[in-house]
Protein backbone atom coordinates (compact mmCIF):
# COMPACT_ATOMS: atom_id res chain seq x y z
CA UNK A 1 0.00 0.00 0.00
CA UNK A 2 2.64 2.07 -0.72
CA UNK A 3 0.91 5.68 -1.50
CA UNK A 4 2.49 7.22 -4.64
CA UNK A 5 2.72 10.87 -5.91
CA UNK A 6 -0.51 12.84 -6.96
CA UNK A 7 -2.82 10.65 -4.62
CA UNK A 8 -2.80 12.98 -1.54
CA UNK A 9 -3.14 16.19 -1.24
CA UNK A 10 -1.34 18.58 0.61
CA UNK A 11 -3.37 19.53 2.94
CA UNK A 12 -3.48 15.52 3.50
CA UNK A 13 0.56 15.01 2.94
CA UNK A 14 2.15 18.14 4.59
CA UNK A 15 0.95 17.22 8.08
CA UNK A 16 1.69 13.25 7.45
CA UNK A 17 5.49 14.46 6.67
CA UNK A 18 5.49 16.60 9.99
CA UNK A 19 4.12 14.27 11.98
CA UNK A 20 6.28 11.51 10.96
CA UNK A 21 9.13 13.45 10.71
CA UNK A 22 8.32 14.49 14.89
CA UNK A 23 7.94 11.31 15.86
CA UNK A 24 11.28 9.53 14.14
CA UNK A 25 13.15 12.26 15.60
CA UNK A 26 11.85 11.42 19.39
CA UNK A 27 12.32 7.33 18.86
CA UNK A 28 16.11 8.62 17.50
CA UNK A 29 16.84 10.12 20.33
CA UNK A 30 15.31 7.58 22.72
CA UNK A 31 17.36 4.85 20.47
CA UNK A 32 20.66 6.87 21.04
CA UNK A 33 20.46 5.79 24.87
CA UNK A 34 19.02 3.10 24.85
CA UNK A 35 19.95 0.59 21.73
CA UNK A 36 20.72 -2.90 22.72
CA UNK A 37 24.13 -4.18 21.10
CA UNK A 38 22.62 -6.87 19.71
CA UNK A 39 20.04 -4.77 18.28
CA UNK A 40 22.80 -3.52 15.89
CA UNK A 41 23.63 -6.35 13.37
CA UNK A 42 19.70 -7.50 14.07
CA UNK A 43 18.48 -4.09 12.46
CA UNK A 44 20.64 -4.18 9.61
CA UNK A 45 19.28 -8.26 8.67
CA UNK A 46 15.84 -7.36 8.88
CA UNK A 47 16.07 -4.25 7.41
CA UNK A 48 17.54 -6.16 4.15
CA UNK A 49 15.28 -8.88 4.52
CA UNK A 50 12.02 -6.66 4.80
CA UNK A 51 13.59 -5.07 2.03
CA UNK A 52 13.29 -8.44 0.04
CA UNK A 53 10.28 -9.85 1.19
CA UNK A 54 8.64 -6.52 -0.18
CA UNK A 55 9.90 -7.54 -3.79
CA UNK A 56 7.73 -10.73 -3.18
CA UNK A 57 4.42 -10.25 -4.36
CA UNK A 58 2.03 -13.10 -3.51
CA UNK A 59 -1.58 -13.42 -5.38
CA UNK A 60 -3.95 -12.77 -2.69
CA UNK A 61 -7.48 -12.47 -4.57
CA UNK A 62 -8.80 -12.40 -7.88
CA UNK A 63 -5.62 -10.48 -9.77
CA UNK A 64 -4.53 -8.69 -6.46
CA UNK A 65 -1.48 -9.45 -5.09
CA UNK A 66 0.19 -8.71 -1.70
CA UNK A 67 3.46 -8.17 0.25
CA UNK A 68 4.93 -8.48 3.28
CA UNK A 69 4.85 -5.39 5.39
CA UNK A 70 7.14 -6.53 8.27
CA UNK A 71 6.35 -3.90 10.66
CA UNK A 72 4.98 -6.53 13.72
CA UNK A 73 7.90 -8.81 12.84
CA UNK A 74 10.21 -6.12 13.16
CA UNK A 75 9.03 -4.37 16.11
CA UNK A 76 8.63 -7.95 18.12
CA UNK A 77 12.25 -8.76 17.45
CA UNK A 78 14.49 -5.26 17.87
CA UNK A 79 11.65 -3.75 19.88
CA UNK A 80 9.03 -0.35 18.57
CA UNK A 81 11.50 2.48 18.54
CA UNK A 82 13.82 0.12 16.05
CA UNK A 83 11.08 -1.08 14.19
CA UNK A 84 9.53 1.80 13.22
CA UNK A 85 13.10 3.12 12.36
CA UNK A 86 13.87 0.27 10.04
CA UNK A 87 10.73 0.35 7.86
CA UNK A 88 10.91 3.97 8.02
CA UNK A 89 14.35 3.67 6.49
CA UNK A 90 13.28 0.74 3.59
CA UNK A 91 10.19 3.31 2.54
CA UNK A 92 12.55 5.57 2.01
CA UNK A 93 14.97 3.44 -0.01
CA UNK A 94 12.19 2.41 -1.82
CA UNK A 95 10.69 6.05 -2.45
CA UNK A 96 14.22 7.54 -3.73
CA UNK A 97 15.65 4.60 -5.64
CA UNK A 98 13.06 2.57 -6.76
CA UNK A 99 9.87 5.43 -6.64
CA UNK A 100 8.00 2.66 -4.89
CA UNK A 101 5.67 5.01 -2.83
CA UNK A 102 5.78 8.85 -3.67
CA UNK A 103 8.41 11.57 -1.91
CA UNK A 104 5.17 13.82 -1.01
CA UNK A 105 3.54 10.76 0.59
CA UNK A 106 6.41 9.18 1.84
CA UNK A 107 5.59 11.06 4.92
CA UNK A 108 1.89 9.46 5.24
CA UNK A 109 3.33 6.19 4.06
CA UNK A 110 6.09 6.49 6.76
CA UNK A 111 2.96 7.17 9.55
CA UNK A 112 0.94 4.29 8.01
CA UNK A 113 3.15 1.62 7.74
CA UNK A 114 5.94 2.46 10.48
CA UNK A 115 4.13 4.45 12.89
CA UNK A 116 1.19 2.34 12.92
CA UNK A 117 2.31 -0.97 11.49
CA UNK A 118 5.73 -1.34 12.86
CA UNK A 119 5.50 1.27 16.28
CA UNK A 120 1.29 0.66 17.15
CA UNK A 121 1.26 -2.75 15.76
CA UNK A 122 4.25 -3.81 18.90
CA UNK A 123 1.66 -2.58 21.62
CA UNK A 124 -0.97 -4.59 20.11
CA UNK A 125 1.40 -7.59 20.23
CA UNK A 126 2.52 -7.05 23.90
CA UNK A 127 -1.37 -6.29 24.94
CA UNK A 128 -2.13 -9.38 23.32
CA UNK A 129 0.92 -11.14 24.80
CA UNK A 130 -0.67 -9.54 28.87
CA UNK A 131 -4.30 -11.49 27.73
CA UNK A 132 -3.18 -14.35 26.14
CA UNK A 133 -0.19 -15.47 28.58
CA UNK A 134 3.88 -15.38 27.00
CA UNK A 135 3.09 -19.54 25.78
CA UNK A 136 0.93 -18.05 22.81
CA UNK A 137 2.90 -14.95 21.69
CA UNK A 138 2.79 -16.64 18.02
CA UNK A 139 -0.94 -16.55 17.99
CA UNK A 140 -0.34 -12.63 19.54
CA UNK A 141 2.16 -11.93 16.80
CA UNK A 142 0.19 -13.21 14.39
CA UNK A 143 -3.22 -11.58 15.28
CA UNK A 144 -1.26 -8.42 15.62
CA UNK A 145 0.66 -8.43 11.87
CA UNK A 146 -2.89 -8.87 10.75
CA UNK A 147 -4.27 -6.46 12.63
CA UNK A 148 -1.66 -3.62 11.57
CA UNK A 149 -2.09 -4.33 8.09
CA UNK A 150 -5.63 -3.80 8.25
CA UNK A 151 -5.28 -0.74 10.50
CA UNK A 152 -2.32 0.41 7.96
CA UNK A 153 -4.91 -0.15 5.25
CA UNK A 154 -7.80 2.32 6.65
CA UNK A 155 -5.35 4.89 7.33
CA UNK A 156 -4.68 4.91 3.78
CA UNK A 157 -8.29 4.69 3.18
CA UNK A 158 -8.79 7.49 5.28
CA UNK A 159 -5.92 9.63 3.30
CA UNK A 160 -7.27 9.12 0.34
CA UNK A 161 -10.93 10.08 1.23
CA UNK A 162 -9.22 13.76 2.81
CA UNK A 163 -8.03 14.33 -0.07
CA UNK A 164 -10.95 14.22 -1.71
CA UNK A 165 -9.30 11.38 -5.20
CA UNK A 166 -11.86 8.66 -3.61
CA UNK A 167 -15.17 8.90 -2.07
CA UNK A 168 -14.59 7.51 2.04
CA UNK A 169 -17.51 5.33 1.76
CA UNK A 170 -16.19 3.53 -1.36
CA UNK A 171 -12.49 3.44 -0.54
CA UNK A 172 -12.47 2.96 2.87
CA UNK A 173 -14.37 -0.51 2.78
CA UNK A 174 -12.77 -1.70 -0.14
CA UNK A 175 -9.03 -0.62 1.52
CA UNK A 176 -10.31 -2.94 4.50
CA UNK A 177 -11.51 -5.60 2.55
CA UNK A 178 -8.36 -6.68 0.47
CA UNK A 179 -6.38 -6.08 3.42
CA UNK A 180 -8.16 -8.57 5.20
CA UNK A 181 -6.64 -10.85 2.62
CA UNK A 182 -3.36 -9.51 2.54
CA UNK A 183 -3.21 -9.29 6.50
CA UNK A 184 -3.45 -13.09 6.77
CA UNK A 185 -0.27 -13.58 4.56
CA UNK A 186 1.67 -11.17 6.73
CA UNK A 187 0.71 -13.40 9.61
CA UNK A 188 1.69 -16.10 8.33
CA UNK A 189 4.56 -15.08 7.23
CA UNK A 190 5.50 -13.20 10.79
CA UNK A 191 4.48 -16.25 13.02
CA UNK A 192 6.88 -18.44 10.75
CA UNK A 193 9.95 -16.83 11.12
CA UNK A 194 9.34 -15.92 14.63
CA UNK A 195 8.88 -19.14 15.75
CA UNK A 196 11.97 -19.96 14.39
CA UNK A 197 14.14 -17.05 15.74
CA UNK A 198 12.41 -18.01 19.18
CA UNK A 199 13.01 -21.52 18.25
CA UNK A 200 16.68 -21.48 17.39
CA UNK A 201 18.06 -17.28 19.01
CA UNK A 202 15.31 -16.88 21.59
CA UNK A 203 18.44 -14.57 23.11
CA UNK A 204 18.30 -12.02 20.38
CA UNK A 205 14.93 -11.26 20.96
CA UNK A 206 13.55 -7.67 22.45
CA UNK A 207 13.21 -7.63 25.91
CA UNK A 208 10.75 -4.67 27.06
CA UNK B 1 24.27 -12.43 16.51
CA UNK B 2 27.98 -13.09 15.42
CA UNK B 3 29.11 -12.70 12.45
CA UNK B 4 28.36 -15.89 10.91
CA UNK B 5 24.64 -15.14 11.49
CA UNK B 6 25.08 -11.89 10.14
CA UNK B 7 26.67 -12.56 6.97
CA UNK B 8 23.99 -15.64 6.48
CA UNK B 9 20.78 -13.13 7.71
CA UNK B 10 22.13 -11.13 4.61
CA UNK B 11 22.32 -13.93 2.17
CA UNK B 12 19.48 -15.12 2.81
CA UNK B 13 18.07 -11.80 1.91
CA UNK B 14 19.82 -11.29 -1.02
CA UNK B 15 18.82 -14.85 -2.26
CA UNK B 16 15.72 -14.07 -1.79
CA UNK B 17 15.98 -10.13 -3.67
CA UNK B 18 17.92 -11.71 -6.57
CA UNK B 19 16.68 -15.50 -7.27
CA UNK B 20 13.04 -14.67 -6.21
CA UNK B 21 11.68 -11.09 -7.33
CA UNK B 22 11.85 -11.77 -10.56
CA UNK B 23 9.01 -14.45 -10.09
CA UNK B 24 7.06 -12.28 -7.84
CA UNK B 25 3.49 -11.73 -8.80
CA UNK B 26 2.78 -8.97 -11.35
CA UNK B 27 -0.68 -8.67 -9.80
CA UNK B 28 -1.46 -4.66 -8.80
CA UNK B 29 -1.64 -4.73 -5.11
CA UNK B 30 -4.13 -3.84 -2.59
CA UNK B 31 -4.29 0.07 -3.21
CA UNK B 32 -3.40 -0.08 -6.93
CA UNK B 33 -6.52 -2.72 -7.40
CA UNK B 34 -8.72 0.18 -5.49
CA UNK B 35 -7.04 2.62 -7.40
CA UNK B 36 -7.81 1.26 -10.59
CA UNK B 37 -11.55 0.22 -9.36
CA UNK B 38 -12.72 3.62 -8.36
CA UNK B 39 -10.87 5.32 -11.35
CA UNK B 40 -8.10 7.00 -9.68
CA UNK B 41 -4.93 5.08 -10.76
CA UNK B 42 -4.01 7.77 -13.15
CA UNK B 43 -3.43 10.37 -10.72
CA UNK B 44 -0.45 8.74 -9.73
CA UNK B 45 2.74 9.72 -11.11
CA UNK B 46 6.06 10.47 -9.79
CA UNK B 47 7.44 14.09 -8.36
CA UNK B 48 10.30 13.40 -9.23
CA UNK B 49 12.93 11.00 -11.22
CA UNK B 50 14.89 7.94 -9.38
CA UNK B 51 17.44 6.17 -10.73
CA UNK B 52 15.55 2.23 -10.72
CA UNK B 53 11.71 3.43 -11.25
CA UNK B 54 9.37 -0.29 -10.30
CA UNK B 55 12.84 -2.22 -9.74
CA UNK B 56 14.12 -1.95 -12.72
CA UNK B 57 17.88 -1.39 -13.47
CA UNK B 58 17.79 0.80 -16.89
CA UNK B 59 19.82 -0.53 -19.77
CA UNK B 60 19.12 -4.13 -18.93
CA UNK B 61 17.09 -5.72 -21.48
CA UNK B 62 16.50 -8.73 -19.77
CA UNK B 63 13.78 -7.81 -17.32
CA UNK B 64 13.85 -10.45 -15.00
CA UNK B 65 17.59 -9.62 -14.72
CA UNK B 66 16.85 -5.90 -14.25
CA UNK B 67 14.76 -6.74 -11.33
CA UNK B 68 17.10 -9.00 -9.96
CA UNK B 69 19.75 -6.57 -9.97
CA UNK B 70 17.45 -3.81 -8.44
CA UNK B 71 16.67 -6.47 -5.64
CA UNK B 72 19.83 -7.08 -5.35
CA UNK B 73 21.61 -3.23 -4.93
CA UNK B 74 18.77 -2.41 -2.55
CA UNK B 75 19.23 -5.23 -0.82
CA UNK B 76 22.61 -3.86 0.08
CA UNK B 77 21.69 -0.22 0.14
CA UNK B 78 18.96 -1.17 2.81
CA UNK B 79 21.36 -3.38 4.93
CA UNK B 80 24.09 -0.74 4.37
CA UNK B 81 21.99 2.19 5.81
CA UNK B 82 20.64 0.64 8.50
CA UNK B 83 23.83 -1.39 9.86
CA UNK B 84 25.39 2.63 10.06
CA UNK B 85 22.34 4.01 11.10
CA UNK B 86 22.21 2.05 14.08
CA UNK B 87 26.16 1.85 14.50
CA UNK B 88 25.74 5.57 14.96
CA UNK B 89 23.08 5.21 17.63
CA UNK B 90 24.59 2.70 19.58
CA UNK B 91 27.95 4.70 19.76
CA UNK B 92 26.37 8.12 20.55
CA UNK B 93 24.67 5.59 23.72
CA UNK B 94 28.62 4.59 24.64
CA UNK B 95 29.46 8.11 25.19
Amino acid sequence: MHIPDGFLTPATYLPAWLASAGFLAGFLKRLAGTLQDRAVPLMAVLAAFIFAAQMLNFPVYAGTSGHLLGGVLAAVLVGPYAGAVIISLVLVVQALVFQDGGLTALGANIFNMALVGSFLGYFIYAGLVRVLGSARRLWAAGAAAWFSVVLAAGLCGLELALSGTAPLELVLPAMLLIHLLIGLGEALITVAILQAVFRVRPELVYLS
Amino acid sequence: MNKKELLFGLLIALVLAFLFSPLASSWPDGLEKVAEGLGFLERGGPAAPAPAPDYLVPGIRSEALSTALAGLTGTLLVFGASLGLAALLRRKRAR
